[in-house]
C-alpha cells in the first residue's frame, strides 16, 4: 500500500514544455507514472514529449481526467500556478519550484484553505510510491517497494536516508519531500496522519532540519496519536545561528529552531532518534526487527 | 538580505513611520556638520549589520558638534565586536547622527511570518529596548500578538487592541495605530522577512518615533525590488560568500578546517554534523546544487581552497539522476583544472557508484575514496589532523 499516489494517479505537468518540465516528465514516464496532460498557457492543442498540452489546469482535468499535478514553473509564477490548480480542486498539487517569495506562499496558502486540493512543497523533490508512481525529481532507482514511510524537508538527504533503507532490503510504501521553505503545504503531521492510517506502512522515518518548530509539533503528534514506530533525524546540529543553510526555511532565528531543541522533543516523545545521518537505515532496520518479534 | 539601520529608517519613513531627524556621516567632519545642523544633543550610531551596538561602544551621545566630531573620529574605522558579530567583529564605515530625544517610555513593535500559522504576526511589547527573544523567554506575557489575514491585511481593530494593551491611549491612540498600519504596509510592500522597531519610543513631549529599526528582506523576492537590492552592503559580507553567491553556490563560512562540498542543503548540513561526530570541525557549509555539474564542482573547489584554514576537503555527492560516473568525471576534471595540494576525500553514493569510484581511483590524483558518510568523515578528520 501507499499514500496519496499510486497506479491510479493521472498526472498533469504544469510547465511541461520548459527544460526542467520536459526532462523530468521523461524520467517520470520512464518510471511508469501516468502523465496524461501538460499545461503551458498559449501552447494548448499541441503535443510535447508525446503528452497533450492544454492552456489551463481545468481543461487537463476535464479532457484527460488528471487527478494530480506537478509544478515546474519559475518562482515568480509558481504561486499563481498553485492557485490555478487549487481553484480547479485537483486532489493533489506537488510544487517542485525553489525560490518562491514567502509572502506569495502566504497568500497561496490562504487561497488553498478554501480549496479541496492538497499541496506538497514547494521547494521539494516530490512524492513517490515505489514501483507505482513517481511525481517529482527524485532518482527512481534509489527507491524500492515496501513498508516504510519516509517524510523529509530535504531532497538529497531523503535519497541518502532511503538509499540506506533500500541497501538493507527495506522497501518503502511512500516517500514524501515536504520542502525546505518556511511556508509549505503538507507538513510533517499531515504526512504522519496519512502513514498512520495506511495499512501498508509499518514504520516511518522523519528527516527534519533546523528552523521553525515543525519537528517539535510532529513529535507531540507522534506521542499522542502514532501507533507505528518512528525514527527521527534532524540535520543542522552544527549550523550557526542566524544563517540560512541553503533552504529558505533552514534558519535558527532568535535562538529558536535549533537541532538540539528538536532532538530533545523527539526523544521526549518516544521517537527513535539517530544523531548520525549514517545510522538512519540501521535504526529503521532495528525497529522493523523489533516489530516482527 | 539585511540592510543598515539608516536605510531601514528611510524605507519605513516612506510608509509614514516617524523617525528622528538625522543624517549619515562617512567622516568626522560630516558628523560635525550634521550635529551642528541638528543642534543640541545628538546620538552617534555606528552602522553595522548586527545588534548589541550600545554595549559594545557603537552608540554614543554628543553634547556639542565638536564632541560629535571627536566621537566619530574614534568610531569610524573601529572594529565593533558585539554578541551578534562573532569574535572577528565588524568594521564601522558609516555613522548615523540623530537628534537626541527625551525618553518617556520604550516599546517594541515588529512583524515576522509565523511559520506554524503561515501568516504574518504583528508583535507588540511594553518591554522595549530589550531583545525581543529575551522578552519572549523571560516574560512571554509581555508580548502581545495579532495575526494578520493576508487576504484583507492588518485591520484597524487589531491595531487598537495592541495600542490599548501597550497603554497607548488618549491622544496617543491615533498615532500609535497609524504607525502599526504603516509598519505592515512596509512589511508587505518590501517583501520583508522581518521588520522591527525597537525601541519604539514615546518622548516626554508625547511623540512616537522609531528610535531603532531593522528590516530584513526575503531573498526570494528581491527580483521584484530592484531599488532595495541597491541597499546591499558588500562590506558586511564575507568575500568568499559573495564570490560563491555569484556562482549560484550556497556557501557559508565556518570556523573549522575540513572543507565540505555536498549536493543538496539537507545532506550538506548532515555532512557537517557527521564531521563533528567524527571529532572534526567543518570549515563551511557548501551546497553545490542537486546536479553537481563539473563546472559547479570546479567553482566550489576554488572557493574551498581560497579558505586558508582548510586542511582537507570532503566531497559528499549523492548521485541520483546525475549518475555517480558523471559526477566522478566532473570531480576529476575540476581537481586537475584547479590544482589541489591538500587531501581530498570523496564519497559517492547512488546510481553507478562502482564506475564512479573506479574513475576516481584511476585518475592519477590522490583521492581518498570513502564508502559511506561515516567512513568519509573519519578519513577527512584523520587527514586534516596529519
Amino acid at each position: 500500500m501507499s499514500v496519496l499516489v499510486d497506479k491510479n494517479t493521472r498526472l498533469a505537468v504544469q510547465g511541461l514544455t520548459g527544460r526542467e518540465g520536459s526532462f523530468h516528465t521523461q524520467q517520470m514516464v520512464a518510471y511508469g507514472t501516468k502523465v496524461v496532460a501538460g499545461i503551458t498557457p498559449g501552447k494548448g492543442g499541441t503535443l510535447h514529449e508525446g503528452v497533450p498540452v492544454f492552456n489551463t489546469v481545468t481543461e487537463a482535468i476535464e479532457k484527460e481526467g488528471a487527478n494530480a499535478t506537478v509544478i515546474f514553473v519559475p518562482p515568480a509564477f509558481a504561486a499563481d500556478a498553485i492557485m490555478e490548480a487549487a481553484s480547479a480542486d485537483i486532489p493533489l498539487i506537488v510544487c517542485i519550484t525553489e525560490g518562491i517569495p514567502t509572502l506569495d506562499m502566504v497568500r497561496a496558502m490562504t487561497f488553498l484553505s478554501r480549496s479541496k486540493s492538497r499541496l506538497i512543497g514547494p521547494n521539494c523533490p516530490g512524492i513517490i510510491s515505489p514501483g507505482k508512481c513517481k511525481i517529482g525529481i527524485m532518482p527512481g532507482s534509489v527507491f524500492k517497494e515496501g513498508n516504510v514511510g519516509a517524510v523529509s524537508r530535504s531532497g538529497t538527504l531523503t535519497y541518502e536516508g532511503v538509499w540506506q533503507l533500500t541497501a538493507r532490503g527495506l522497501g518503502q510504501s511512500t516517500c514524501m519531500g515536504i520542502g525546505g521553505d518556511p511556508v509549505i503545504g503538507t507538513n510533517f503531521i499531515d504526512a504522519l496522519e496519512l502513514f498512520n492510517r495506511d495499512p501498508g506502512t509499518q514504520a516511518v522515518v522523519v528527516m527534519g532540519e533546523i528552523g521553525g518548530t515543525a519537528e517539535e509539533e510532529a513529535a507531540r503528534y507522534i506521542k499522542e496519536n502514532m501507533n507505528k514506530p518512528v525514527v527521527g533525524f534532524v540535520a543542522g546540529q552544527t549550523a550557526p545561528p542566524g544563517r540560512r543553510m541553503g533552504h529558505a526555511g533552514a534558519i535558527i532565528a532568535g535562538g529558536k529552531g535549533t537541532a538540539a531543541e528538536k532532538i530533545a522533543a523527539m526523544k521526549e516523545c518516544g521517537l527513535h532518534v539517530v544523531t548520525s545521518p549514517a545510522d538512519i537505515g540501521e535504526a529503521v532496520a532495528q525497529v522493523m526487527r523489533e516489530r516482527k518479534r | 538580505m539585511k540592510i543598515h539601520e539608516y536605510q531601514a529608517k528611510k524605507v519605513l519613513a516612506q510608509f509614514g513611520v516617524p523617525i528622528p531627524r538625522g543624517d549619515v556621516a562617512k567622516d568626522p567632519y560630516e558628523a560635525y556638520e550634521i550635529a551642528r545642523r541638528l543642534g543640541g544633543t545628538v546620538v552617534v550610531k555606528a552602522q553595522i549589520h548586527a545588534g548589541g551596538r550600545g554595549k559594545a561602544g557603537g552608540i554614543k551621545l554628543a553634547g556639542t558638534p565638536e564632541q560629535a566630531e571627536e566621537i566619530a573620529r574614534g568610531m569610524i574605522g573601529m572594529t565593533l565586536i558585539t554578541h551578534q558579530t562573532g569574535p572577528e567583529g565588524r568594521q564601522v564605515r558609516t555613522l548615523l547622527i540623530e537628534e537626541g530625544l527625551r525618553i518617556k517610555k520604550e516599546f517594541y513593535i515588529g512583524i515576522v511570518i509565523d511559520r506554524s500559522r503561515q501568516r504574518p504576526v504583528l508583535m507588540a511589547s511594553p518591554a522595549g529596548g530589550m531583545e525581543i527573544e529575551k522578552v519572549a523567554a523571560e516574560t512571554p506575557n509581555l508580548i502581545f500578538k495579532e495575526f494578520i489575514d493576508p487576504a484583507v491585511g492588518f485591520q484597524a481593530f487589531q491595531a487598537r487592541g495592541l495600542a490599548f494593551r501597550l497603554g497607548l491611549t488618549g491622544d496617543l491612540l491615533a498615532p500609535a495605530t497609524k504607525i502599526m498600519a504603516a509598519l505592515y504596509r512596509a512589511f508587505e510592500a518590501t517583501d520583508a522577512s522581518l521588520v522591527e522597531i525597537n525601541p519604539f519610543l514615546l518622548t516626554e513631549d508625547g511623540r512616537l518615533f522609531a528610535l531603532d529599526a531593522k528590516l530584513n528582506l526575503d531573498d526570494n523576492a528581491l527580483y521584484r525590488h530592484q531599488d532595495l537590492v541597491q541597499l546591499r552592503d558588500f562590506h558586511e559580507e564575507d568575500p568568499l560568500e559573495i564570490q560563491a553567491s555569484r556562482y549560484g553556490i550556497n556557501y557559508i563560512r565556518l570556523d573549522g578546517n575540513i572543507g565540505c562540498m555536498v549536493n543538496g542543503a539537507g545532506l550538506a548540513m548532515a555532512t557537517m554534523d557527521i564531521i563533528k561526530l567524527a571529532g572534526g570541525s567543518p570549515a563551511n557549509f557548501l551546497d553545490v546544487g542537486g546536479g553537481a555539474s563539473a563546472e559547479q564542482v570546479r567553482n566550489a573547489f576554488q572557493i574551498l581552497l581560497a579558505d586558508r584554514k582548510v586542511r582537507a576537503v570532503l566531497i559528499n555527492i549523492f548521485g541520483g539522476i546525475m549518475r555517480c560516473d558523471v559526477v566522478a568525471r566532473g570531480v576529476v576534471e575540476a581537481a586537475k583544472a584547479v590544482g589541489i595540494d591538500i587531501p581530498v576525500v570523496v564519497r559517492l553514493e547512488g546510481t553507478n557508484v562502482e564506475q564512479g569510484q573506479e574513475i576516481l581511483r584511476s585518475s592519477g590524483l590522490r583521492f581518498a575514496v570513502a564508502t559511506g558518510m561515516k567512513d568519509a568523515a573519519e578519513q577527512a578528520v584523520a587527514l586534516a589532523k596529519s
